[in-house]
């Protein structure tokens, strides 16, 4: 198979497969005293250190949830628990920020949320208009799942921390593909996910700046620092930790290999089918990501084509019922419905080959003309003599 | 041959995906997501439910096929939906399965399949396609199951799409489909069938989801209440909305008489629910529109037809007179009881499927 679905989730690197793999012995509970419990707190800890360095932060700084949708769950409910106040986000959240935010908004809060332009670019200007005296959080993703685009999180959390304002960055997919610095980024909250860079489902993280509090929201016993209640998942987090090291000593070469291949398919389409656009290329993004928007095309019917060749890709937003809605990130940017049902998008990791680019450039030329052709074609009316 | 098959998480189109692995195609399942139920306060025994998409997907592992779903919601509230609700507004009482199977089966899901390099679409119908020996070409023909064939609501799919489809039920009982699910240990094979509107929620009429929707379509609701009257325009008491009555509907018309009384018409632009006696609803002569012809030609002249005014009533010979502006005339040999406009009319000779329409106003 040929995996071209990276911003949904990686591999397991095969050294994080062999911590997890011993890891399993440590099943002594981290929070016990004795030495099993203290086995498996020592490489929680370890691995909280390596998270930590991933992100420039303090190893205090990171609380583990179950993943990227916990994380952001708890920035936002943590943050309006302790006041109440407007929230704005940009309208090309991932769900995990945005549905948040809209049960907030039926909750009462006054909400706002920031178009990208037609170019992908997210303007800081307009981010600091819709925060309004009042405003309690700024959350705005690091780096959109859909498109890749690169959000300016610098100037937006200086504009914030300026008027008071609490920033999160949903970092899921920034990280391991650029490099992130939450000091000089200035952000109060930050979140990961360790699947998404070759580690494990089920984990992740949240940033909380020193001094930063928020409200947890499962009771129960004190772990994590209170933030984050429950046992620890201590396989997934030495999984993570491993991820995240592994993560940062690649991050000087790779992204840009990533990103070399990754336009040599994006030119590559472009010059050989006609009436497709690369959505955001011109502004900056995540080298591994390419969405391309094909002119009079259906994306799922593609991308089901494109799987039974063994090829794996992604179209829009998948819902529970695993259909596939136009991407709201992709309307967002002021594309028509009909337009981002024919965006299709391509995620290379460090494991995509030149190859595989190859022979992907040598087989969709001729599946997108055939699915055109399928879909002009339509059904025709019944052959009726015109003298009948 | 890669044959997409629509599985709607029920045991027909189980059973037709299992009948063409079977017979050694490609199957590669298709499921549609329709219609957003996630409002719907019951959501059992509906069709493209979250249940029945994991229900598809089940059958589709039992199987080793690969399967999709394909979200068509957008294409079925357009082309099924809210003609649906205009054609109630119109004082009509519409099929939507029949729009459903021709405009989004095999129109939309079609070009998704022959995108992905199918070559015919399969459902789990009870309807067969034989060829004519004349011209060769495919005829639509009734199921072999006469409690299950549902020829009555295909009978508008074109040349084109008759000749890409595929019903492997068509030739089989019910039992024998169960039969067949349960020696392939298929996870549907004891599931109960929906037969009412997919999209309007279990327990909720007609009348009232028109009544929901039609604001959400741009479609204006007629003002209430309205008058109900016999046929020589006397009034007999009042409505609330005529697009909650059906032509032939004796229950729930808020009149008393001393004898059983029927909607015999509905007036949409009077705003009138006509009502009458038994003798009322009869007639002799239907006005159909739409004509459509699966064969893909269209009988020059009149011609003797058994037909059907409704699904699973009893054929009516008549003599069926074509116009070329694709209306016909039908003329019964004996009366039939409540032809509601809106309903299909469709045309039988023996087992074959000549054509059809929609039933007009008298």
């Amino acid at each position: 198979m040929i995996y071209l679905d990276n911003n949904a989730s990686t591999a397991l690197d095969p050294e994080v497969r062999e911590a997890m793999n011993a890891a399993l012995e440590l099943y002594g509970n981290p929070s016990s005293v004795h030495s099993a419990g203290r086995r498996a707190r020592r490489a929680i800890e370890e691995a909280r250190e390596e998270v930590a360095l991933l992100v420039g932060a303090r190893s205090e700084e990171i609380f583990f949830t179950s993943g990227g949708t916990e994380s952001n769950a708890l920035a936002i409910f943590g943050t309006i628990a302790r006041a109440r106040g407007r929230i704005v986000t940009s309208a090309a959240e991932h769900p995990s920020v945005r549905e948040p935010v809209a049960r907030l908004a039926e909750a009462g809060f006054e909400t706002a949320s920031v178009s990208p332009d037609r170019s992908g670019a997210l303007d800081p200007a307009k981010v600091a208009d819709a925060a309004l005296p009042g405003t309690l959080l700024v959350s705005v993703m690091a780096a959109n799942n859909e498109y890749g685009g690169l959000y300016p999180i610098l100037a937006i959390a200086a504009e914030a921390r300026e008027r008071g304002i609490a920033i999160h960055t949903d970092a899921v997919q920034a990280a391991g593909r650029v490099s992130i610095d939450v000091a000089s980024w200035g952000v109060d909250l930050l979140s990961l996910s360790a699947h998404k860079i070759h580690g494990p489902k089920g984990t992740g993280a949240l940033y909380v700046r020193h001094g930063v509090t928020l409200e947890p929201h499962t009771p129960g016993g004190g772990q994590e620092r209170r933030i984050r209640a429950g046992t620890e998942n201590t396989i997934g987090i030495v999984g993570f930790g491993i991820a995240a090291r592994l993560a940062r000593e690649r991050l000087s070469s790779e992204p840009a290999q990533i990103g070399r291949r990754r336009d040599r398919l994006e030119m590559g389409i472009l010059e050989t089918i006609p009436g497709t656009t690369a959505v955001g290329a011109g502004t900056p993004r995540l080298p591994n990501t390419s969405a391309i928007l094909f002119d009079g095309l259906s994306g799922d019917a593609l991308l089901f084509r494109l799987d039974l060749e063994g090829i794996a890709v992604s179209v829009g937003s998948a819902c529970s019922s695993g259909t596939l809605a136009p991407s709201p990130a992709i309307l967002a940017l002021g594309f028509s419905r009909e337009q981002a049902k024919g965006v299709v998008r391509f995620s290379l990791s460090r494991l995509t080959t030149d190859e595989e680019i190859e022979r992907v450039l040598r087989i969709l030329p001729g599946l997108v003309a055939d699915a055109r052709a399928a879909r002009s074609r339509g059904p025709s009316p019944a052959t009726v003599p015109a003298d009948a | 041959m890669r044959v997409a098959v629509a599985m709607s998480g029920g045991v027909d189109s189980s059973v037709a995906a299992l009948l063409l692995k079977e017979a050694g195609h490609e199957v590669v399942g298709l499921s549609m997501q329709l219609w957003d139920h996630s409002s719907d306060s019951a959501r059992t025994g509906r069709c493209c439910t979250l249940d029945d998409l994991s229900d598809a997907r089940r059958v589709a592992w039992t199987l080793d096929v690969p399967h999709y779903v394909v979200n068509l919601e957008d294409e079925f509230r357009e082309d099924v939906v809210r003609p649906f609700v205009a054609s109630y507004l119109a004082g009509e009482t519409p099929i939507p399965c029949s729009a459903c199977n021709s405009k989004v089966k095999f129109a939309t899901l079609w070009d998704r399949a022959r995108a992905m390099g199918c070559d015919a679409v399969a459902t789990g119908h009870y309807a067969r396609i034989g060829s004519d020996p004349a011209s060769g070409r495919p005829v639509l023909m009734k199921g072999i199951d006469p409690d299950k064939d549902q020829s009555y609501f295909l009978y508008d799919l074109t040349a084109e799409q008759l000749a890409a489809a595929r019903f492997p039920v068509g030739s089989l009982t019910k039992a024998q489909v169960r039969a067949h699910a349960r020696r392939a240990n298929l996870p549907t094979a004891d599931k109960e069938e929906s037969q009412e509107i997919c999209f309007v929620p279990a327990g909720t009429r007609a009348g009232e989801f028109v009544e929901a929707t039609a604001p959400g379509f741009g479609l204006p609701l007629p003002t209430v209440p309205g008058t109900v009257e016999n046929a020589r325009g006397e009034r007999l008491g009042e409505h609330g909305g005529h697009f909650r009555f059906t032509v032939g509907q004796r229950r729930g018309l808020g009149v008393s008489a001393p004898e059983r009384l029927y909607v015999i018409s509905i007036d949409p632009a009077a705003n009138r629910v006509v009502v009458g006696g038994a003798a009322e609803i009869e007639s002799l002569e239907a006005e159909v529109t739409d004509l459509s012809f699966p064969s893909g030609e269209r009988p020059l002249g009149s011609f003797r037809a058994g037909v059907r005014i409704r699904h699973r009533a009893a054929e009516v010979p008549a003599t069926v007179t074509p116009r070329a502006d694709g209306t016909a005339r039908v003329v019964f040999d004996r009366p039939v009881k409540a032809a509601a406009p809106g309903q299909s009319c469709v045309f039988y000779r023996g087992d074959v499927v000549l054509g059809g329409g929609v039933l007009g106003r008298r």
